[in-house]
């Protein structure tokens, strides 16, 4: 109490008053953010309606609970056997168990890549089924369970050709070395919708007769052939930050050029790269939204399908600021998890 | 034999030699492969097609294109709507993010908070989201034709998209238009002639300084001599439409608004990392010599973070560009989304991406020149 009578005024002059303009500007945006805060209650509570139907819904003009309660498990897990549906649930919940396990520097070892990996393992054999599982085709899979899947393949996949990039982009083979630079800058300068639409037209055409790769696994590739280009330009700065003595002590110690970059290089670039590899895999989460224009069902596609029920017509701005929820909750806890290894690194090597 | 193993240099030459046959070995089977692919579909290679006529229509074009049109005419007008939204979408959003990124650094607590807090909300949503939510407004929740709201006097907008006035002599003005760039320009020579003058003889001209402002009555005497032409045409509701003025239809101006608000934070964050990154030595010392905080921020701390933010605002720019052609995805006719269709009339995917990456390797290339050329004017001087 004492602070509110005696210091609250002290810092409202200090942060909000302390000359004309910036009081003029705080009082604007005060009586701006009233208006909007007004509104967004008005919207999301006041005026929303909670149960009913599509008819309720439109009598008012506030947020459609119902629609989100209606449309959420085809939003989120797309045309998957409504009665299987805690196998995707069961899914993700192990595949986010297993990177929520493997994120902390402290359990980076040799463990840690078996636990991901047995992650991915359960999260297909969950997916698809088999053994004493019913089997459910890749046509069927979709929500989120497919934009989690498209971007941590895409990401983990990307890593080992990233680091075959870089090297070669920072190598002393000439040959090796142009190529990898055609390569990267030439992913690089394209719009990922292009390299989309070349996979589903053009890899059909590689493909000797009579073999056919289906729409998911040819998505997957573009992806990966994609973050891998930028992945290797995140190596290579990470690569030109170690110091060159460290090259010359190995050279010295007679290690070859594999085991130079085995043992004492790269360990040290990852470390550097991670917190930027995150960001990458912020970019590569939000893009995976792109396979909706080759017509995978990922989340932001069963989202603009659910819209399409002539039943609940009219409710997109409902699902995509739901949604958007979803894509900023998994975003913003990569980004802090960046930033907080950013950090510790910071202090360690000082 | 085994002498030539143990140089690490022959080794590696080795190594090399044996990736690129393996490269070169994956290509020609892929080449081969769709060799034999095309045949059987019947599909001849090369860029004869873009001759043929097109026969699909166009919502939107900056010149006149009919469905009789060639594929060539067709791509040419998708690269122009390209250009129109990367041109007028890069100049806002640099605008705005900049604008955004100093309110990040402002005195003003809640200005500080608003900037944060978007930035970290538009940045951690897709971008394609963000276009569908944009044009779900414009389609569902703006009012119809008969109801549009007047943003500004003579500025309308309703579901069918933005209106807003234009002279009606658009040739003229378009003169007017190109005598103001070369004013502008002058004006910035003058002033770099002034400087240097002054460097030179150690004296001030601030007579010239106010002289120099003379060359913007070259585009009001263009005016003049054209017959100073002032009619406007204003859009009016006629019937059951709008009539007269110029229109951004509901996809272009969902597009750009998406775009710009989405690239804005971006600019804004790069904006906020480059001015944090000027020592805070730099802001005291111009206090000191008396130079008020908005002076010392155009004339001091400005131009030096510039030199920190151009590269990764040049990279902002080209993926604006590209992200431009998400526009397939709300139905704006841009260079890609034409490609597409193109290419799934004619088959001809190698073609056609061939076309998609040349054009957009060149933009890239053109943008990072005028990048470059810009950012050679803040690069530091070594003496």
């Amino acid at each position: 109490m004492n602070w509110f009578i005696y210091e609250f005024p002290k810092w409202l002059k200090k942060n909000l008053f302390n000359t004309p303009v910036n009081s003029v500007v705080s009082l604007f945006i005060i009586s701006l953010g009233l208006k909007a805060s007004m509104y967004i209650l008005d919207w999301t509570f006041l005026s929303a309606v909670f149960t009913g139907d599509a008819s309720t819904c439109r009598e008012s003009t506030g947020f459609c609970y119902p629609f989100i309660k209606e449309k959420f498990p085809f939003i989120i897990y797309g045309f998957y056997p409504r009665e299987l549906i805690w196998r995707p649930t069961l899914a993700m919940i192990l595949l986010l168990s297993s990177f929520f396990y493997v994120k902390e520097p402290k359990r980076w070892n040799k463990y840690s890549l078996w636990i991901l990996s047995s992650g991915f393992f359960l999260f297909f054999f969950l997916m698809r089924g088999g053994l004493f599982l019913e089997v459910v085709t890749n046509d069927k899979w979709g929500g989120l369970p497919l934009t989690l899947m498209l971007s941590s393949i895409g990401i983990i996949f990307s890593y080992p050709f990233g680091i075959m990039l870089a090297l070669a982009r920072r190598g002393n083979l000439k040959i090796l070395k142009t190529l990898s630079i055609t390569y990267i800058e030439m992913i690089r300068g394209v719009p990922l919708i292009s390299i989309l639409f070349m996979s589903s037209v053009m890899f059909p055409l590689f493909l000797p007769e009579g073999i056919t790769i289906d729409k998911l696994l040819r998505a997957q590739v573009a992806i990966i052939l994609f973050v891998s280009a930028y992945m290797a330009e995140v190596i290579r700065g990470g690569l030109e930050s170690i110091d060159k003595g460290q090259y010359e002590a190995s050279n010295s110690l007679g290690l070859s050029y594999f085991q130079t970059m085995r043992f004492i290089i790269i360990p040290q670039a990852i470390r550097v790269v991670i917190p930027p590899t995150v960001n990458t895999a912020i970019g590569m989460f939000k893009d995976t939204s792109l396979v909706l224009i080759i017509a995978l069902f990922d989340l932001l596609n069963t989202t603009k399908s659910s819209l399409k029920d002539s039943d609940w017509l009219g409710f997109s701005v409902e699902a995509y600021v739901f949604v958007a929820i979803i894509y900023y909750v998994f975003c913003y806890a990569m980004s802090k998890y960046a930033n907080r290894l950013e950090e510790e690194f910071g202090i360690k090597s000082r | 034999m085994n002498k030539y193993f143990q140089d690490e240099k022959i080794r590696a030459q080795i190594f090399q030699f044996l990736t690129l046959f393996m490269i070169l070995g994956i290509f020609g089977y892929l080449f081969h492969n769709t060799q034999t692919n095309l045949e059987k579909q019947n599909i001849a290679t090369g860029f004869g097609f873009l001759k043929f006529e097109a026969g699909f229509d166009i919502g939107e074009s900056m010149i006149e294109y009919w469905s009789d049109d060639t594929y060539k005419k067709a791509i040419f007008v998708g690269v122009l709507n390209t250009l129109k939204v990367a041109i007028i979408g890069n100049f806002l959003a640099v605008f705005f993010g900049v604008l955004i990124g100093l309110s990040h650094l402002s005195q003003n607590w809640l200005l500080r908070k608003i900037s944060k807090f978007y930035i970290e909300t538009i940045r951690n949503i897709p971008l394609l989201l963000q276009l569908f939510f944009w044009y779900a407004v414009f389609t569902e929740n703006l009012p119809g034709v008969k109801e549009a709201m007047e943003l500004l006097p003579n500025i309308f907008l309703n579901n069918r998209g933005l209106y807003f006035p234009i002279p009606v002599d658009t040739k003229s003005f378009s003169f007017i238009f190109i005598a103001l760039v070369i004013s502008i320009i002058g004006f910035f020579f003058l002033e770099k002639v002034r400087v240097k003058k002054e460097i030179l003889e150690g004296k001030s001209f601030s007579f010239f300084e106010k002289l120099n402002y003379l060359i913007f009555l070259l585009p009001v005497l263009t005016w003049f001599i054209l017959g100073s032409p002032s009619e406007i045409n204003y859009p009016s509701l006629s019937g059951f439409n709008f009539s007269g003025g110029y229109r951004f239809s509901p996809e272009f101006s969902a597009l750009v608004l998406g775009l710009v608000i989405y690239t804005s934070a971006f600019n804004a964050e790069i904006t906020r990392a480059g001015i944090s990154s000027i020592d805070k030595g730099q802001w005291e010392a111009a206090s000191a010599l008396g130079i008020s905080k908005s002076d010392s921020l155009k004339i001091i701390i400005l131009p030096q973070a510039l030199r920190v933010m151009l590269p990764p605002l040049t990279s902002q720019i080209l993926n604006l560009t590209k992200n431009s052609s998400l526009a397939v995805a709300i139905g704006y006719p841009d260079f890609v989304s034409i490609t597409n269709t193109t290419m799934n009339q004619t088959g001809q995917a190698i073609e056609c991406v061939f076309i998609i990456m040349v054009i957009y390797l060149s933009l890239s290339i053109l943008t990072s020149f005028v990048m470059n050329q810009f950012a050679k004017r803040f690069q530091i001087v070594e003496r």
